[in-house]
């Protein structure tokens, strides 16, 4: 399946949860072979992508009203962790601190708002360009660069309340 | 360009977004402000800690499955305009899949060979920015001749600590630091100078394993690099290739000696 990784990491980004993000994929790819015809452009995975998130905003806003949506499905200590991209160090003491400041950085990337944190998902994860986020999100570039801008001061700002938190978990 | 403007463009160019004209004006500005390079600073720290640590989720093999067999199903009407006749190949499931399997290969192939090597890119790149470092006065963020000034105002800009050494008794003497974006990442380069020839050092972790020094020449350019202690270097200057590689073989030497707790192999 092309590109069905970077499908899969901005659903699971945008929900909370795996089956979620499964079911929107899964409804993405079928629209997108639905449509296949339709596409016209040079970047297959943008194409994608921009399914993927109408499809979670469709599927977002049927579930809003449906007030389903008020689970937090915190998995971070079983399904997440095994995603984390092991350290390369021998130290365990190393490990046990980059593995708890990710812990920090994962949950205060689910804090930010959904319209930062879906750009910063397509702009460090998936590496897309100024004009590739723009396309999917169907907004000028300049916006693109404002929320990148405005996200990352405000997930510096909830970092730095976190890490004055301590260790306290 | 005024602050207002400055300030507002700060993410574009953390990211490479801004044109060569933009970023030029940017920079005059930036030079002189020390919000807009606060800013930067800030800027150029969140996009690295989220690109190497936030979780990147991969799709599971059972979701590759469910869409397989979900899809003919969906897809029952016979249309057959497609140029991908996915109806075809899915539903034909054993020859379906070697089919698929070869289109992938044939896509693949043909993806790899379009494609400069990684090599070739990554030498592109980092001349480039070494052009640039000159063109637009933006040699040094941090200009001193001290490594431990240099050295500690690498500290909190990366997820990595940079070795500043002073060559100055081999006739290398330190000139300064700033950051860069190569190969899809935040660098440190280390600048030297030798009779008025600028040297850029470009550092970066990699967990490749170590390499000895290999020398290439592009466009005027020469460019040494080494791989030791799970860190990535190259040397980009326009000196002549006989200097520059002495220059890498006594930091090389520097560098080389065990580290830590990981020896060399």
């Amino acid at each position: 399946m092309p590109h069905l990784d970077s499908a899969f990491n901005l659903a699971r980004w945008l929900t909370h949860g795996n089956q979620e993000a499964e079911d929107i994929v899964q409804e993405a790819f079928l629209r997108a072979f639905k449509f296949f015809d339709s596409f016209h452009g040079d970047n297959g995975r943008v194409w994608l992508l921009g399914i993927v998130r109408n499809t979670f905003y469709t599927w977002y806003q049927q579930n809003k009203q449906q007030s389903q949506y008020t689970q937090y499905e915190d998995d971070l200590h079983s399904s997440e962790a095994s995603f984390y991209r092991s350290a390369e160090e021998s130290n365990p003491e190393a490990i046990l601190m980059q593995k708890d400041s990710q812990r920090l950085l994962q949950e205060a990337l689910r804090e930010l708002p959904i319209e930062f944190r879906e750009v910063m998902v397509m702009r460090e994860l998936e590496d897309l360009t100024y004009k590739q986020i723009a396309d999917i999100i169907q907004i000028p570039m300049g916006t693109v660069m404002s929320r990148l801008g405005r996200g990352r001061k405000q997930l510096a700002a909830i970092l730095a309340a976190k890490t004055q938190q301590g260790g306290s978990q | 360009m005024n602050h207002e403007e400055a300030l507002n463009l700060v993410p574009a160019y953390s990211d490479n977004e801004l044109s060569v004209a933009e970023a030029a004006g940017f920079e005059r500005h930036l030079n002189g402000c020390d919000e807009c390079q606060q800013e930067y600073a800030e800027q150029v720290r969140m996009s690295a800690l989220v690109k190497h640590n936030a979780v990147y989720f991969e799709a599971s093999p059972q979701l590759a499955k469910r869409l397989v067999a979900a899809l003919p199903k969906a897809q029952s009407s016979k249309k057959t305009n497609s140029i991908w006749d996915w109806n075809w190949i899915i539903a034909w499931g054993g020859k379906g899949a070697v089919m698929a399997s070869l289109v992938a290969i044939v896509w693949s192939t043909s993806l790899f060979l379009a494609t400069p090597s990684f090599q070739e890119k990554l030498t592109g790149e980092l001349i480039a920015s070494h052009i640039r470092s000159l063109q637009v006065d933006h040699l040094s963020d941090v200009i001193s001749t001290d490594q431990h000034t240099v050295k500690p105002w690498f500290k909190g800009m990366l997820d990595f600590s940079p070795p500043v050494i002073d060559f100055s008794s081999s006739g290398f003497p330190l000139e300064g630091g700033r950051l860069d974006y190569i190969n899809g990442r935040t660098v440190a380069v280390i600048i030297y100078h030798h009779n008025k020839h600028p040297i850029n050092l470009y550092v970066w972790p990699d967990s490749s394993k170590d390499s000895g020094l290999q020398n290439t020449n592009r466009n005027g350019y020469n460019l040494v690099h080494w791989a030791v202690n799970g860190m990535d270097y190259w040397v980009v200057s326009d000196l002549e290739a006989r200097k520059l590689t002495s220059f890498a073989e006594s930091l090389h030497n520097q560098l080389g000696k065990p580290m830590k707790a990981r020896g060399q192999e």
